[in-house]
């Protein structure tokens, strides 16, 4: 989120004198919601290097093992540290897996609405007419329709478009599909309304009257100063796409069983909601609010620590 | 006033009939209807004359027109799964949504309008500042989330509140309702409190902004300077100059309560439009869903119209910025 790890000397130098790093070091719930989140992502990616099993590869599956309560309660087996499933899975190489792919589905869509969002905007705010026109009247109807719906929707019509052996491939891709397709428009109005309004400015003139050419203007010129609302924006829909890939595959149109998010592992524990399993599903759940609420925090501090008023 | 009102009518039909258009190419192209309608042992020729007489063959537009006439008479076609006609389908399960939406919606108001006030008066306390942090964990909770821990602690732990269904129900005409029997608001408890959640965190957040703005105004300083009591000042002089935006809020999301009500009402197995919706997709039952999007944003779209409209009727401003 914040960008701690560029690699250049010179940039890190300045990245450490510069306002938004000292009002980040000044903001305990910004650094204590950063470390969390880093310590989130590592523990996921590293994950193959240290879990007892793969709990996606159904060899290393041994019924013995289901039903494990968590080690520190009565009847809890080691290294099974968070207790087993009714499979035998272990429910932390399912959680640090699972939460692997709601983070990578996270990245790509919110990667992929930035692009598709931000040249759309660009070109409707800095060319205007029938494009703008166009695209506003798009955004209109996808406003009209409550964003989780358009994700519903997407996500079932293009399940039902493919053909039933792909579908459990092609999951990844059609929930990216349906979270693109939701959150662009936030995007594109953002950056529009920036664009229309530094169109008319004088740097923007001179660059056109040195004939740059309009997509340099639009890329180099108009678009860095944009950025600031955008990068809110991006932080704060990361954990609402995290949010939307668990909500649809909790519903039984995401991931599918053989390769589990996050939500779909709280979808299957939540069977044994009833049978006494909890361990099952409040890890799932635990991991979830985790990762969601410490990139919500860090989305408060970025709002605050660049908006001006409040300085 | 009477243009502003006609543009902005315009404007709700044009957002509705692209919403038609998209539900009709859902319609149309997802799968062939005759294929979905007909069993195996229908000829060719039988297939040639069903098309026909259900004027598949006609150009695009014109079914697109006869659509969208039958939408607007309230007629949607018939199920592909159980072949019943979709409207009565979806009119018998929406007395059950819009009884958990309407509690969800009041418990947002009773709960969080005094949150927002208690936070804003006590800002910088160490309770309003604890709220203020419960709340950012309440937008990041996914509702579902909600659902499942309330059924853990109040009917699996605790067995207080029963956790699926909608309890017996009293019918009144067409519609059903669970406000007459103890077991049908007994069913009502968890799951409108699950779908009341982010609502709630919403009016507090937006009541605290409100409230944070409007007390620092003049009327407020004289009125402290008259000696009338603080809590006068706060609930009756400072939050009455709060409550049209929360009004508003309110109104708008209606709608995606209604969207947000499919997510509880497949954890708790309530009877509702969102449930039938969510197995309409399982089934790829295309009718059904069609009917359901133009519902969902006919609702949505004529709550925000006549938010529109109420408020240039009260704001002047309003009516020649827009018009």
């Amino acid at each position: 989120m914040t960008s701690t790890d560029t690699p250049a000397p010179g940039r890190l130098a300045r990245l450490r004198q510069s306002d938004l790093w000292w009002s980040f070091c000044h903001h305990k719930s910004a650094v204590a919601a950063a470390i969390l989140l880093a310590a989130l992502i590592l523990t996921a990616f590293a994950a193959p290097l240290y879990v007892p099993q793969n709990p996606f590869d159904p060899a290393q599956l041994d019924l013995m093992n289901a039903e494990y309560p968590p080690y520190w309660m009565e009847g809890g087996q080691w290294p099974y540290l968070l207790g087993t499933d009714t499979q035998g899975r272990d429910i932390l190489s399912a959680i640090l897996y699972g939460s692997r792919i709601s983070i990578l589905i996270g990245i790509a869509s919110v990667a992929l609405s930035l692009v598709v969002g931000i040249g759309l905007g660009l070109v409707a705010g800095y060319f205007g007419g029938i494009t703008d026109n166009l695209l506003m009247r798009v955004g209109d109807v996808l406003l009209s329709i409550p964003t989780i719906l358009i994700a519903i929707l997407v996500s079932a019509i293009v399940r039902g478009l493919l053909p039933p052996g792909l579908r459990d491939y092609g999951a990844a891709g059609v929930l990216v599909l349906a979270i693109v397709l939701s959150a662009w428009v936030q995007y594109a109005r953002t950056v529009r309304a920036q664009a229309a309004v530094e169109k008319g400015k004088e740097y923007v003139q001179a660059a056109r009257l040195l004939k740059v050419p309009a997509r340099r203007i639009m890329l180099r010129h108009i678009l860095p100063n944009t950025l600031t609302p955008i990068l809110v924006a991006a932080t704060l829909n990361f954990g609402m796409a995290i949010l939307t890939e668990a909500t649809l595959s909790f519903l039984g149109i995401g991931m599918p069983a053989s390769q589990p998010s996050l939500g779909t592992l709280i979808r299957l524990g939540n069977q044994f909601l009833f049978s006494g399993l909890w361990w099952v599903v409040i890890f799932p759940v635990l991991d979830l609010c985790l990762l969601v609420v410490s990139v919500n925090l860090l989305g408060d501090w970025l709002r605050d620590a660049l908006n001006p008023k409040l300085r | 006033m009477i243009v502003f009102l006609i543009k902005r009518l315009f404007n709700a039909v044009m957002v509705m009939l692209v919403v038609a258009l998209m539900a009709f190419m859902i319609f149309r192209f997802v799968g062939d209807p005759i294929q979905l309608m007909v069993n195996e042992q229908t000829t060719q020729a039988e297939k040639d004359a069903l098309r026909q007489s259900l004027g598949l063959n006609d150009p695009f537009p014109v079914q697109y027109a006869r659509f969208v006439a039958h939408a607007v008479q309230g007629d949607f076609g018939v199920s592909y799964r159980n072949q019943q006609d979709v409207m009565s389908l979806i009119a018998e399960r929406f007395p059950a949504t819009f009884e958990l939406v309407l509690v969800a919606t009041i418990i947002s108001l009773v709960v969080g309008v005094p949150l927002g006030v208690v936070t804003a008066i006590h800002r910088g306390r160490w309770f309003s500042e604890g709220l203020q942090f419960l709340s950012i964990i309440g937008v990041s909770l996914p509702s579902f989330v909600i659902g499942i821990l309330l059924i853990l602690v109040f009917a699996v732990m605790l067995n207080i509140a029963p956790s699926f269904g909608r309890g017996d129900v009293v019918a009144i005409g067409w519609w059903t309702t669970g406000f007459l029997t103890p077991s049908g608001r007994a069913a009502l408890v968890l799951p409108s409190i699950a779908l009341s959640f982010y609502q709630i965190t919403l009016v507090m957040r937006l009541v605290r902004a409100e409230m944070l703005e409007v007390l620092r105004s003049d009327f407020v300083k004289f009125a402290r300077a008259r000696g009338i009591p603080a809590w006068r000042i706060h609930y009756r002089h400072a939050l009455r100059n709060c409550l049209m935006p929360v009004v508003t809020m309110t109104a708008m999301n209606v709608g995606s309560l209604i969207a947000f009500a499919l997510i509880t009402e497949t954890v708790f197995q309530w009877p509702g439009m969102g449930l039938l919706f969510l197995q309409a997709v399982t089934f790829v039952d295309i009718p059904v869903m069609a009917a359901y999007l133009c519902i969902v944003s006919f609702i949505f779209v004529a709550l925000n119209t006549l938010v529109d409209i109420t408020y240039a009727l009260i704001d002047p401003r309003l009516r020649a910025a827009r018009s």
